[in-house]
């Protein structure tokens, strides 16, 4: 570094160009394609961390927080299925793909969904045996790409999930690129290894909501009525999508907000499409109440949710359970600078993160294959860094933690079921939240949009 | 052999499939009729055992979908739909078959002695189809793998984005998709050729193989590349 000159005053960087920017633009003119890249929405835009709950003091009589019980099972798929959904917890394990993610991610998945009485759900790659194996409930996604769908598979799912769009990428398809594609991904989804696979974004035999009417009863007929019906929006214009979604006989509604992560999809999509989970979340609590559905259709919302408060106020706004996907992946070493041995030693992975051109808290080189802690690869050696039992442990860990947070806060509020806490428990901290949720601004009773407040 | 017969003037469509969601339950006990199907959606789908089943008329959606096994013959025309996601056995339309026939069949052999609508064989993974009018376009829009026979025409951007999957066609085609190219017919091709037709029945024989034209990927769009981005 040279000596900084005093003569030379400090210089201002521009606001429209600053280093992102910039980085942007001088790799797009390298390249001459639009970046692909994994990991999710890296800008701030508003989220849960903008709500509060309000404890309860002397308008509201709290529970005791180490000794008196708060219920958190959650039922899901009521309206038309013979066999609902029961789950111990309302956090679920979103839908990622076998090829995007390792066997060995999927089948700690299944372990540790099962461990904790919820679910896991199947991807854009088939359902996988070690995944059926360990989840003893399983959501098997129809997705738009049809790799490796199966009427076998769906007969042993529990329940089943049309995948419309998903919160990083509405509107868009997927990419699997050719170097994550081996040998066994590429004959689950009936492809030559090593070539990139383009996931469609629209569904090939259906065009639009009246179409998915039919389909979706053409699923029930299959499964002879048994299995809940899911229907996966990636948050957009989630009111109109929602009520259609409804209108075609969905038993379940799973919407995920732009915070939502992704393997792989173009940097353009991830920050740029969809709106808010906050945002969504409101919109569709509204449009099933406007369609006296709200206690018919389950609503489980995803995109961003990290922890227990995050449950605790999504639940608090209308929505019976969330499901998480990149948070559980965090918790078995994404974006950590060591990976863990079977005996339990830490190795040091900072030297495969610089060689992706990354460190450990800013990887997004899912897409690549080279995961340097062995969760989005299909490399024989990166896989064997992660241990299905270890992993599992971890995931159990986190999502009993999250748990935790969301019955101590639920407590605190006065409930003794989660499934109790409501947009009365809420405040927001900023007017865009508080706009966005429907719920006063903190300290006062206005409500941004509502003419009478609450 | 006793023939077992639902009308669906006096049955639903919930108590057929229900019935034939069963095995078979003895040989020659195999044969089913559907009389009245009058256009009913999600008719005869999710089979999943050997039955012989007869639709006596036209039918709506996604008829014979996600077929394992069945031999499905529609004395009628289908429509959207028709034998998606098909896994093994036979589906043969008599008719007409409107958009998206054979959407992601894995395998057995779909025959529409008619005409197929928009995107028939979309992202077909491994199944035979065998046309005996003309596809509309984006037919075998990213056919992963399989085959289909056009004997007619083809409408606009046939086999647009294929990958793996081949594609005979007798007729002319208004244009091929993003990645298709004709290719030279080879005789293995010829015999598929032959093969197919002598299995989609005897309306089919009288077709030449060497009428046909092979169209296959260029395999040009099979990694992410700048020079082709016209074609993303």
């Amino acid at each position: 570094m040279p000596p900084i000159d005093p003569a030379i005053p400090p210089q201002e960087m521009s606001a429209s160009y600053d280093p992102a920017i910039l980085s942007y633009i001088q790799r797009a003119a390298a390249d001459g394609l639009y970046e692909i890249r994994g990991l999710g929405a890296k800008r701030k835009i508003p989220h849960f961390d903008d709500l509060l709950l309000l404890g309860a003091s002397m308008s509201r009589y709290p529970l005791e927080g180490y000794r008196e019980k708060c219920a958190t099972q959650t039922i899901l798929g009521t309206r038309y299925a013979k066999k609902p959904i029961m789950l111990d917890m309302p956090i679920t394990i979103a839908g990622m793909s076998f090829g995007a993610l390792s066997a060995s991610v999927k089948e700690a998945l299944g372990r540790a969904a099962s461990a904790l009485g919820t679910s896991t759900t199947t991807g854009d790659g088939g359902m996988t045996e070690e995944e059926r194996a360990t989840s003893k409930i399983l959501v098997y996604q129809c997705l738009p790409s049809r790799y490796g769908f199966c009427p076998d598979d769906l007969r042993r799912a529990d329940a089943i999930e049309v995948v419309i769009g998903q919160g990083a990428k509405p509107g868009g398809g997927g990419m699997l690129l050719g170097q994550k594609i081996n040998p066994r991904v590429a004959a689950m989804r009936t492809l030559p290894a090593g070539i990139d696979q383009r996931s469609a974004c629209r569904h090939p035999d259906w065009t639009g909501p009246d179409d998915l009417t039919i389909k979706i009863q053409e699923l029930r007929e299959i499964t002879d009525w048994e299995k809940p019906i899911y229907v996966k929006i990636g948050a957009s214009r989630t009111y109109h999508d929602v009520k259609l979604a409804v209108h075609a006989g969905a038993d379940v509604i799973v919407l995920d907000g732009m915070q939502g992560g992704t393997a792989a999809t173009q940097q353009v999509f991830i920050e740029h499409v969809g709106i808010p989970t906050l945002a969504a979340l409101r919109q569709a609590v509204q449009a099933l109440e406007e369609m006296k559905m709200k206690d018919t259709v389950q609503l489980v919302i995803s995109g961003g949710i990290r922890t227990g408060a995050d449950v605790a106020k999504a639940l608090a706004m209308g929505a019976d359970a969330v499901s998480i996907g990149q948070g559980v992946l965090m918790a078995m070493g994404c974006n950590a600078s060591t990976w863990t041995t079977p005996s339990g030693e830490p190795v040091d992975a900072t030297g495969d993160y610089q060689t992706l051109g990354a460190s450990p808290g800013t990887c997004h080189h899912c897409h690549t294959g080279h995961c340097p802690v062995g969760i989005t690869t299909q490399d024989d050696v990166l896989e064997k860094r992660l241990s299905p039992s270890w992993a599992a442990h971890r995931v159990q860990n986190y999502l009993q933690t999250l748990n935790m947070e969301l019955t101590t806060l639920a407590r605190a509020c006065g409930k003794n079921n989660v499934h109790h806490l409501e947009r009365e428990d809420l405040v927001a901290l900023t007017v865009e939240a508080a706009a966005m949720a429907g719920v006063p601004l903190a300290g006062t009773d206005w409500v941004p949009g509502s003419s009478t407040g609450r | 052999m006793e023939r077992l017969t639902f009308d669906l003037h006096a049955s639903s469509v919930r108590e057929i499939n229900q019935f034939l969601h069963q095995a078979v339950p003895e040989p020659g006990a195999d044969l089913v009729t559907i009389e009245h199907p009058d256009g009913a959606h999600n008719l005869a789908v999710g089979l999943n055992a050997p039955w012989q089943v007869r639709i006596g008329g036209h039918v709506g959606y996604y008829a014979a979908g996600m077929n394992q096994e069945a031999t499905i013959t529609i004395a009628g025309n289908a429509g959207t739909g028709l034998a998606e996601n098909m896994m093994s056995g036979r589906v043969h339309v008599r008719g007409f078959a409107s958009n998206s026939a054979g959407a992601s069949a894995h395998g057995g052999l779909l025959v529409i002695d008619g005409d197929a609508g928009l995107r028939c064989g979309i992202s077909l993974k491994g199944a035979d189809i065998v046309v005996g009018g003309s596809v509309g376009s984006f037919s075998a829009f990213m056919a992963q793998a399989g085959r289909m026979v056009i004997c007619g025409n083809a409408g606009d951007a046939l086999g647009d984005s294929l990958y793996e999957a081949v594609i005979y066609l007798r007729g002319k085609v208004a244009s091929l998709g993003a990645d298709a190219q004709e290719e030279k017919m080879q005789e293995a091709d010829y015999e598929a050729v032959e093969t197919l037709l002598r299995a989609a029945g005897s309306d089919y024989r009288h077709h030449d193989p060497r009428q046909f034209r092979r169209i296959a990927s260029a395999r040009k769009l099979y990694h992410w590349n700048a020079d082709a981005r016209h074609s993303y």
